[in-house]
């Protein structure tokens, strides 16, 4: 009795989440691929045909924004690591008893809607607004000099709106070395910037890993900073995909984008994970 | 979660194990699942068989009509800033027969709306409207095709036949009035901000204008940026050929290149062009006039030479609504001269009733200071009251004849608008 509780206990934890996945998730995921590969239009019905060319089609015409929705994603992510490791290693080393506050402050713009923030967004660097209008008026910037409507902008957006993504899980990896082991290195001749590079930073990989993770993917998909941020020739492939969903009711094609932009994602998160050591990436996923 | 590493490996690699199997025979499972769910789910579309004859169309209405009756209610679905937040008229409607209106601001765009409702109405499920308003365009004939409008009861619709302005009897998207009767027209046009913008602009050459680098605002909607681009190359949009639609996404796409355009805009534009980040745009009217009023700004918006597209939104019962009789009486009621002109007043669009004009001039006489400036000038608007002169310039959205050649209109201009 008691080894077939043991047995069945983890079955019984994880059949909530795994409920909740398999309507919420795998189901929408199979009607997804359903339609990918259905075709027709809204008036007449789709049927299914194996319709491959939703693939061709959608990959043809919107490679540019296929390509610039995975660049701005990496300069995001680039962004996020250079500010947020800082901020990460500094509540984790230098926090002292208030690093929960610190944590706090992070997490405060979540409790603010995302959409509300990056509009703000618009209201902070608008042309003639409380940055930029005195900065011009000085001479400091060019007549037509703008933030707004510009990749700078987007890309900017997308940074700050996932930062504490990016952070909370290097901190968790920061937090986790043993301060004994900093002292060691020292004991062991080695400087503060050696110390660093040979057991800080290795040990904080896995946070970094986890926090591109988050960052990466759901900067890569967004719409929405680069629809209010945004300018001409900046569309993401977001974008288009709602487009296709809600304007065009183009179910095939934007099917057959979302599986495309799915696939791509997976396999770079593959290529990263392989390179940095598979075995670092277990370990986050045991934590 | 730290105890996990203080079990014995032996332990975890065994529940990994036996998970993996499990995984296993699910995904076998799910791929059969997905290989049936695969075929069996279209996504059923009816296209329906027009009327072919003015007697079988006659004979749908009188089927569809026949044993409704008033059920003291009706559910309406509009959009924002189309009404006084107050809803004088809506009191007055239930004041006068009984019936109690929902009215609620819950369409903010056709497509959305359309991909909203769409699902439920194939399934032939209530969408919890009766009366909805969409605009004439690819949504409204979709919505035809589909057969998800209720044919109107012209004998129910006396205020329509006496006070409705010949051209919204004659409308080319729905001739007849088969299936709707308009709430109010607007045209699309070219707004500005006299602050930046010394010359008014009178052609729509100003917003190719290099010296506006940056500083242009252009809609995102096809339609929309389709139609200025034909209107600079004076096409008329409602005649165009698909030669055209490249033509002007030809100008379009320069204008873009050169860097002149800022973004492609919805509904939003309105705070960019009074804060200074445009200068000038495609705006719609009664929205230039209501930030005015309501923000005190000074926007401007022009008609230019060459003509602007006039629009009209629409007011129709999908087929599943739940209490159509009170809805007919809703829409007709909207038809009395007093009703419209007080309508008028308020939202400062097209009223369909050339005789709310006397009625807005007879209020203005009435009133006094700053109310009386207003009406005044609603009454002799001619973005409310259009003239013949004004209506000679106006030009409609292109219908087009199937979707195919929808779909092809639509890549043509939103590789402008999604690069």
């Amino acid at each position: 009795m008691r080894t077939l509780r043991a047995r069945l206990t983890p079955y019984a934890l994880i059949f909530p989440g795994g409920l909740w996945l398999a309507i919420f998730f795998v189901v929408p995921t199979l009607v997804m691929l359903s339609l990918s590969l259905q075709s027709g239009n809204v008036v007449d019905g789709f049927a299914f045909t194996w319709n491959w060319h939703s693939y061709v089609d959608g990959v043809t015409t919107y490679h540019d924004q296929i390509i610039r929705s995975l660049l701005y994603g990496l300069a995001a992510t680039v962004i996020q690591i250079l500010i947020g490791f800082p901020v990460a290693y500094w509540i984790a080393f230098k926090g002292g008893n208030n690093k929960s506050v610190y944590l706090f402050l992070v997490l405060l713009p979540f409790l603010v809607s995302f959409v509300l923030r990056t509009i703000s967004w618009q209201f902070l660097l608008s042309d003639n607004g409380i940055l930029l209008g005195p900065l011009r008026d000085a001479g400091l910037l060019p007549q037509d000099f703008r933030v707004l409507a510009t990749p700078y902008a987007v890309i900017g957006g997308l940074s700050y709106n996932f930062l504490p993504f990016m952070i909370l899980p290097m901190y968790v990896a920061l937090e986790r070395i043993d301060p004994r082991l900093l002292e060691a290195a020292q004991d062991l001749y080695a400087s503060r910037f050696h110390t660093f590079l040979r057991v800080v930073l290795p040990l904080s990989l896995p946070g970094v890993f986890a926090g591109v993770l988050m960052t990466f993917v759901p900067a890569s998909s967004d719409y929405v900073n680069s629809s209010v941020l945004g300018g001409t020739n900046t569309t993401m492939i977001g974008n288009v995909i709602q487009n296709q969903f809600l304007v065009n009711q183009d179910y095939p094609v934007a099917s057959a984008l979302s599986f495309t932009l799915m696939a791509l994602l997976l396999i770079g998160i593959f290529a990263y994970a392989r390179a940095l050591g598979t075995e670092d990436v277990l370990e986050v996923a045991a934590r | 979660m730290n105890d996990f590493r203080n079990q014995d490996p032996a332990f975890l690699r065994g529940m990994t194990q036996r998970r993996l199997g499990r995984r296993d025979a699910f995904r076998l499972a799910g791929l059969s699942a997905a290989g049936l769910a695969l075929a069996a789910c279209g996504v059923q579309g009816k296209r329906v068989a027009k009327p072919t004859s003015s007697a079988e169309a006659q004979s749908a209405v009188q089927q569809y009509w026949s044993g409704k009756v008033k059920n003291g209610h009706v559910d309406f679905a509009n959009w924002p800033l189309y009404m006084d937040p107050k809803q004088p008229e809506l009191k007055q409607f239930t004041g006068q027969t009984g019936i109690s209106v929902t009215y609620s601001e819950v369409i903010q765009e056709n497509a959305s709306w359309f991909a909203k409702i769409q699902p439920l109405l194939a399934a032939g499920q209530s969408i919890n409207y009766d009366l909805m308003v969409v605009t004439n365009g690819i949504q409204f004939s979709q919505l035809v095709e589909l057969g998800y409008l209720v044919a109107l009861d012209h004998s129910k619709l006396p205020n329509f036949a006496a006070n409705a302005g010949p051209r919204y009897k004659s409308e080319a998207f729905d001739p007849g009035n088969v299936y709707s009767i308009p709430w109010t027209s607007g045209m699309t046009g070219i707004a500005y901000n006299p602050k930046y913008i010394d010359t008014p602009p009178t052609s729509y050459a100003a917003m190719w204008d290099p010296k506006y680098k940056g500083k242009v605002g252009m809609m995102a909607d096809s339609q929309e940026i389709g139609n200025f681009g034909m209107f600079l190359l004076g096409i008329d949009p409602e005649k165009s050929t698909p030669a055209d639609w490249e033509k002007a996404a030809a100008k379009l796409k320069e204008q873009r290149d050169a860097g002149i355009v800022r973004k492609y805009y919805d509904q939003s534009y309105v705070d960019p062009l009074s804060k200074g980040d445009i200068w000038m745009c495609q705006a719609w009217s009664g929205d230039i006039f209501q930030k005015n009023v309501s923000d005190g700004t000074d926007l401007k918006f022009v008609i230019p030479d060459e003509g602007a597209t006039i629009w009209t939104d629409n007011m129709m019962i999908p087929k599943t609504a739940a209490n159509p009789v009170d809805a007919i009486m809703l829409m007709d009621f909207f038809y009395d001269p007093k009703v419209a002109a007080s309508l008028a007043e308020y939202i400062n669009y097209v009223t369909p009733v050339p005789a709310a004009q006397a009625i807005i001039k007879a209020d203005a006489d009435a009133a006094s200071g700053d109310d009386k400036k207003t009406l005044e000038e609603v009454a002799a608007s001619p973005l409310v009251f259009p003239s013949e002169a004004d209506y000679a310039k106006l030009r409609s959205y292109r219908n087009f004849k199937n979707t195919d050649e929808q779909k092809q209109y639509e890549n043509i201009f939103q590789a402008i608008t999604t690069a």
